[in-house]
């Protein structure tokens, strides 16, 4: 397993990524960058770096307001640089993926885990994931993620409730994350993951996009020919992901999801819109739409940087492999069951 | 009688057709040249799926049982021809002893009954399709099968930094074949289901050669001093997927090999998932 820490490059090359991002113009507009692939297409290929310090959800303080200055924004850079805990987002490592969590978001509370970074040997001042002017990643004036409906808090109790009881019963009931089946931070939509593996490779055959994460080696390949989803019936953890190109734009449309792939607490019926853009020579942006009627009241918007890496390839992610808890975990529970039968009959 | 006339007209065209060809001309036999992409290199992008017994048994075998009586004849053995050059593999007198305990061991021992990363060459010839995207400065070839993915670099060759299951892929062309070389290999994957295996001495040169629109010829020659006493090369062609809607679908197997994995560790009246 490639465990890709934090890539230390210089200050100097944290604020040069920062300026660029200052500069990087909304998403869609194009401003000369855009360029094709030798098909004609579009071209999006690429080695990303999914890493951003703006956090998912707005700081309450600043309310409605959806962007910062110019002035602001140098502010909270250097506050950034300067390894400052108080600045938005340092302390928020986003995806889950704790002991208990994950299972694919399926208890719905996948964005509240965090992380002390230093622990795990970050120097926050010499990182260089960046930010943009946006205040939060969840886009609009509200600048959160709506919350859930009563039907989506029934259901995520309810299976909350059985993890509690029954997670350690048998494997079938553990979390997808720990059965290297599906990882919270690995499945679509794709909020920025912070602690490894970041990366994500694009690579563009006429009329497929195939979108490979580094982490657990997932790959979507994506077809662009307009054709359209998998019969209802085929369900998926991933869903079926179907794209097109707007302008520049792809976009990519998936459903088809299983129910067991919860996503922040989502049913099978999520209808995910991802939009990838290509906005400079350093920048993708990666915009995505969910709805979902069983979960949300409306469809919500989240916008992500994704940064050109400076890695030339991804490594290798075996997971299932070598995994040993499992059986560990297993072993446990059962010693403790048998411990405690005995101290009862005694 | 009129069958037995009807064959005879078939076993005189069928002379003739053979008369016929191989008078054609040498020329008429060119390799076949396969269409670009807009790079101007062979245009290998497309779902492809092996159709042999390969990964069952590299070499040549006959029928036989399966390991589970209760799937009858569902998941027999199926027969197949060697895909090997010259029809065996040559082991060293150590290794040979080897793959015979693991072939006495397979359902054991063999990394896909566990859902383990297939390897190379095994993962092309898995009984699930790949998809091979290719642009400019990368091939990539997706793989049905636990979503097995591996980057073919086509810029300058560059080194592995730690041994993998998939190996590290550089690639280039020589005509209109795509030559990828694999190293860095550690010693966990088999080449199929008969024990047949390797060292992480594994050297493996592959090469996707078009012979016809929806056909690739696909070989592989197998180098590792500690295993063999020279190297061997298997050949077989590769197949287009061309239903209109021939796409992979997931195939993300850890949770089919859990019950055998960890099943045992159950608790005995554990219950189930809930029920919807």
């Amino acid at each position: 397993m490639t465990y890709r820490n934090v890539v230390f490059s210089s200050v100097l090359a944290a604020s040069t990524a920062i300026l660029l991002l200052a500069q990087a113009p909304a998403a869609g507009q194009n401003n000369g960058t855009f360029r094709r692939t030798p098909d004609g297409e579009p071209d999006i290929t690429g080695i990303y770096d999914a890493r951003t310090a703006t956090p998912v959800e707005r700081p309450k303080a600043l309310g409605s307001k959806e962007f910062y200055t110019d002035e602001e924004f140098k502010a909270v850079s250097e506050r950034l640089h300067k390894g400052d805990p108080t600045a938005p987002g340092v302390r928020e490592v986003r995806g889950g993926g704790g002991a208990g969590g994950g299972g694919g978001g399926r208890d719905g509370n996948r964005v509240s885990v965090q992380y002390e970074k230093d622990i795990l040997g970050y120097d926050v001042s010499k990182s260089n994931y960046v930010a943009t002017k946006r205040t939060s990643l969840v886009v609009g004036p509200d600048g959160v993620i709506p919350p859930t409906l009563p039907e989506a808090r029934q259901r995520n109790a309810a299976r909350a409730a059985f993890t509690r009881e029954h997670e350690l019963d048998r494997v079938q009931n553990m979390n997808l994350e720990t059965r290297c089946i599906l990882s919270a931070r690995q499945q679509i939509p794709l909020f920025p993951i912070e602690d490894s593996n970041t990366h994500i490779q694009i690579v563009q055959g006429k009329g497929w996009v195939a979108i490979y994460q580094e982490l657990n080696h997932d790959v979507r390949v994506i077809p662009t020919d307009g054709r359209p989803h998998l019969p209802k019936q085929i369900r998926q953890y991933q869903g079926d992901s179907v794209g097109h190109w707007e302008d520049n734009t792809l976009v990519v449309d998936t459903t088809n999801f299983n129910d067991q792939t919860a996503f922040m607490g989502s049913s099978e019926n999520l209808h995910l819109v991802e939009r990838y853009t290509r906005v400079s020579d350093d920048m993708l942006l990666y915009r995505f739409t969910v709805e979902d009627p069983h979960t949300w009241d409306k469809p919500w918007t989240v916008e992500v940087p994704w940064m050109k890496a400076n890695e030339q390839q991804l490594y290798e992610y075996a997971c299932t492999e070598g995994n040993e808890s499992i059986g560990i975990i297993l072993a446990g529970a059962r010693a403790k069951e048998a411990a405690e039968a005995a101290k009862t009959t005694k | 009688m009129r069958n037995r006339f009807r064959l005879a007209i078939i076993a005189t065209s069928t002379a003739l057709t053979t008369l016929i060809l191989s008078a054609v001309p040498a020329a008429a036999q060119a390799p076949y040249r396969a269409p670009r992409t807009g790079t101007g290199k062979p245009d290998l992008n497309g779902i492809w799926q092996a159709l042999n017994t390969a990964d069952w048994d590299l070499e040549g075998h006959t029928a036989r049982n399966g390991p589970v009586p209760m799937l009858g004849a569902v998941f027999a053995e199926p027969p197949g021809l060697s895909v090997v050059e010259g029809g065996t593999i040559p082991y060293l007198p150590e290794a040979a002893k080897k793959r015979k305990e693991n072939r006495e061991n397979w359902v054991k021992l063999d990394p896909e009954v566990k859902c383990f990363l297939p390897g190379v060459p095994r993962a092309a010839y898995l009984p699930y399709p790949f998809q091979i995207v290719q642009d400019n400065d990368n091939i990539l070839i997706a793989y049905e099968y636990q979503n097995a993915v591996r980057v073919i670099n086509m810029k300058a060759p560059t080194k592995s930094p730690a041994d993998t299951w998939m190996g590290w892929s550089n690639g280039h062309w020589e005509g209109d074949t795509l030559v990828v070389d694999v190293t860095s290999f550690n010693d966990s994957t088999w080449f199929d289901h008969a024990g047949n295996f390797h060292s992480d001495a594994l050297h493996v040169v592959e090469s996707y050669t078009p012979r016809s629109a929806d056909t690739l010829n696909y070989e592989a020659t197998i180098e590792d001093p500690k295993t063999f006493s020279a190297p061997w090369k298997i050949s077989m062609p590769l197949y287009r997927r061309v239903e209109k809607d021939a796409r992979l679908l997931e195939y993300r197997c850890p949770e089919f090999a859990e019950e055998l994995l960890w099943g045992d560790l159950s608790k005995k009246s554990g219950k189930k998932e809930p029920s919807k």
